[in-house]
């Protein structure tokens, strides 16, 4: 087994008034593997991307943890260098593109920003490249879409155009944060198999972060659920979804609804799950956070 | 059975964002391309469609948010289509409309309980003050929400809460139609599936007649009988959910199960070319049919 591309140990981050959101998660990911982060909201699936790329909100602190990206120490690497990194080596693929692309420079301009001020490219290299990499999204045309403004793009094309953004830099490891939650099926469908066959022609590692069990399931061949900043279940998709151990699993499976099944089958998370879980949690801030 | 709601030869046109005038009658768009439907009084009507292929317009023509711009639209063998917003207003609280985001459509301003009892107090029957509060706190209860919810204001609930006033709002009035927008769309699944579980119950229980749009077809199945698949402003597909979605007619209505991330390992799902769905063919407008439920 080759050394995985990111790996974070016991990973411990709570807010400034002693709230968790972190419980010590440990997640490991291969290189040209992807990993399905899956819980639902609050359960700390973001947060684990904000570590890694250094945004977590204002007053969250690391208490603890190890997060090892290509043999260093993400946490002990200087500002500068550890920045260097991002936007290159780890990229990110936001969920809401109409929020991450700037609203009044063209598309142009901002992939050829990016390429000149992280990669160091040249105006005349930088715009061949992107447009290269337009293409390689399938996008039709982008001589002509370079020239527009995010508004004119469709959803599916503007999240096409982050993942064209995000592969710039031949990253080992992209965080996709839920990148197509606000896409119809149809475009999901083609937006995931973009990202796929970006992610194999580079061979970087993806940390698919999702609420959405049926994409882990298409996607991702490890996976993690998380419940109030605690890892419940990991391990290979093909084990953890069709054969799941842990109760909370197998209740969030339960209340995913689809349509080849009678309604009858679906089950909101049982309310004395949720409630133990939150117990065990506190617990663990007691008995494990206290003593840090 | 009553027909609740006839469409016929619906057309629904917005304002041309792209082509504006400086003056004059800004150019329209057509969204909704002639469509008829029929929805039965205790029927609950999935409306699917990608985005751009007019559901929530229609669903609001349907409750006459907007004025159609052709075509018939009668509320129990009433034509309302072109009923002007004075005569509307008695039939206001026979229709009513669960939006998609409940964080800007519940007033910032007000608690629950003043959202809640505003609507009693314009259109209601119910005239004392301690009256509509009791009927409030039933409408509360009626979506599982404590009796404390009352006196918060919208921020101070969670997404599935500020929902559930939502539908309580819409229900406030006991009308004989409510259209559902997108409903559940921004919620976690266990949520989503407690929302869900609960507008069933509520459909049971008050014998509510109810369109429900999303673009979720799985979501579509646990609460309808019947689905109607629009596709850029027509109906492709209208038959019974267990049919529809065991055999569907139109390429369209496939193509869209296929896409459905279901939670079931295959990593091979990916790879298998799809027609990508705005390329599939148009049919020729298909008249709704009534399925018979």
């Amino acid at each position: 087994m080759n050394e995985p591309a990111i790996q974070i140990d016991n990973l411990q981050v709570r807010l400034a008034d002693g709230r968790m959101l972190l419980r010590g998660v440990s997640v490991a990911v291969s290189p040209g593997e992807v990993h399905g982060l899956v819980g639902e909201s609050g359960a700390g699936k973001s947060m684990i991307g904000k570590t890694i790329l250094g945004t977590l909100p204002h007053g969250a602190v690391i208490q603890s943890g190890r997060i090892m990206f290509g043999g260093q120490d993400l946490m002990e690497m200087s500002f500068d260098k550890r920045r260097g990194l991002m936007g290159c080596d780890i990229a990110l693929i936001p969920q809401d593109p109409l929020m991450s692309l700037n609203p009044v420079r063209r598309i142009r301009r901002q992939m050829i920003d990016l390429m000149r001020l992280r990669l160091g490219m040249d105006r005349s290299t930088a715009l061949r490249r992107a447009i290269e990499l337009l293409d390689q999204v399938s996008i039709h045309e982008p001589e002509r879409v370079i020239d527009l403004y995010p508004h004119e793009l469709s959803g599916g094309m503007r999240q096409r155009v982050l993942i064209a953004m995000a592969f710039a830099g031949k990253p080992r490891l992209i965080i996709a944060d839920e990148p197509t939650t606000a896409l119809d099926v149809t475009v999901q469908r083609t937006v995931l198999q973009v990202l796929r066959a970006m992610q194999q022609q580079h061979g970087s590692a993806v940390l698919f972060i999702t609420h959405d069990l049926g994409l882990v399931a298409k996607l991702c061949r490890t996976m993690t659920v998380l419940h109030a900043g605690r890892v419940l279940e990991q391990g290979p998709t093909s084990e953890v979804i069709s054969a799941p151990v842990h109760p909370y699993t197998r209740a969030l499976l339960a209340s995913t609804p689809r349509f080849d099944r009678p309604s009858s089958l679906l089950q909101p998370i049982p309310r004395s799950l949720a409630d133990s879980l939150w117990l065990e949690a506190r617990t663990w801030d007691h008995y494990v956070g206290a003593s840090i | 059975m009553t027909t609740i709601i006839e469409a016929q030869d619906l057309r629904v046109s917005v304002p041309d964002s792209r082509r504006t005038r400086l003056f004059g009658r800004p150019h329209q768009l057509e969204i909704v391309h002639g469509i008829d439907l029929t929805i039965e009084a205790g029927e609950a009507v999935g409306l699917v469609g990608e985005s751009g292929s007019g559901k929530t317009t229609l669903g609001r023509a349907l409750v006459r948010l907007v004025r159609p711009s052709g075509g018939h639209l009668r509320f129990y063998g009433n034509e309302i289509a072109n009923l002007g917003d004075f005569e509307m207003r008695t039939l206001r609280s026979k229709m009513q409309m669960i939006f998609q985001d409940p964080h800007s459509s519940l007033n910032p301003r007000l608690t629950v309980g003043t959202t809640l009892m505003r609507s009693l107090s314009v259109f209601g029957q119910t005239v004392s003050r301690q009256e509509r509060y009791e009927r409030t706190i039933e409408l509360l209860d009626m979506v599982g929400l404590p009796e404390e919810v009352f006196a918060r204001y919208p921020h101070q609930l969670s997404g599935g809460q500020r929902q559930r006033i939502g539908i309580a709002r819409a229900l406030a009035l006991k009308p004989d139609f409510i259209v559902a927008d997108e409903i559940v769309s921004g919620l976690d699944v266990s949520t989503q599936a407690q929302i869900l579980l609960l507008l069933r119950d509520l459909r049971e229980r008050l014998k509510l007649t109810l369109v429900f749009i999303s673009h979720d077809l799985s979501v579509v199945r646990v609460l309808c009988d019947r689905v109607i698949v629009l596709q850029q402003g027509r109906v492709v597909e209208n038959g019974a959910c267990d049919e529809v979605f065991a055999a569907p007619s139109a390429p369209y209505t496939r193509a869209l199960i296929d896409a459905i991330p279901l939670p079931d390992v295959d990593l091979h799902w990916l790879d298998e070319d799809m027609p990508h769905a705005p390329t599939l063919p148009l049919p020729t407008p298909m008249k709704a049919q009534l399925a018979k439920i």
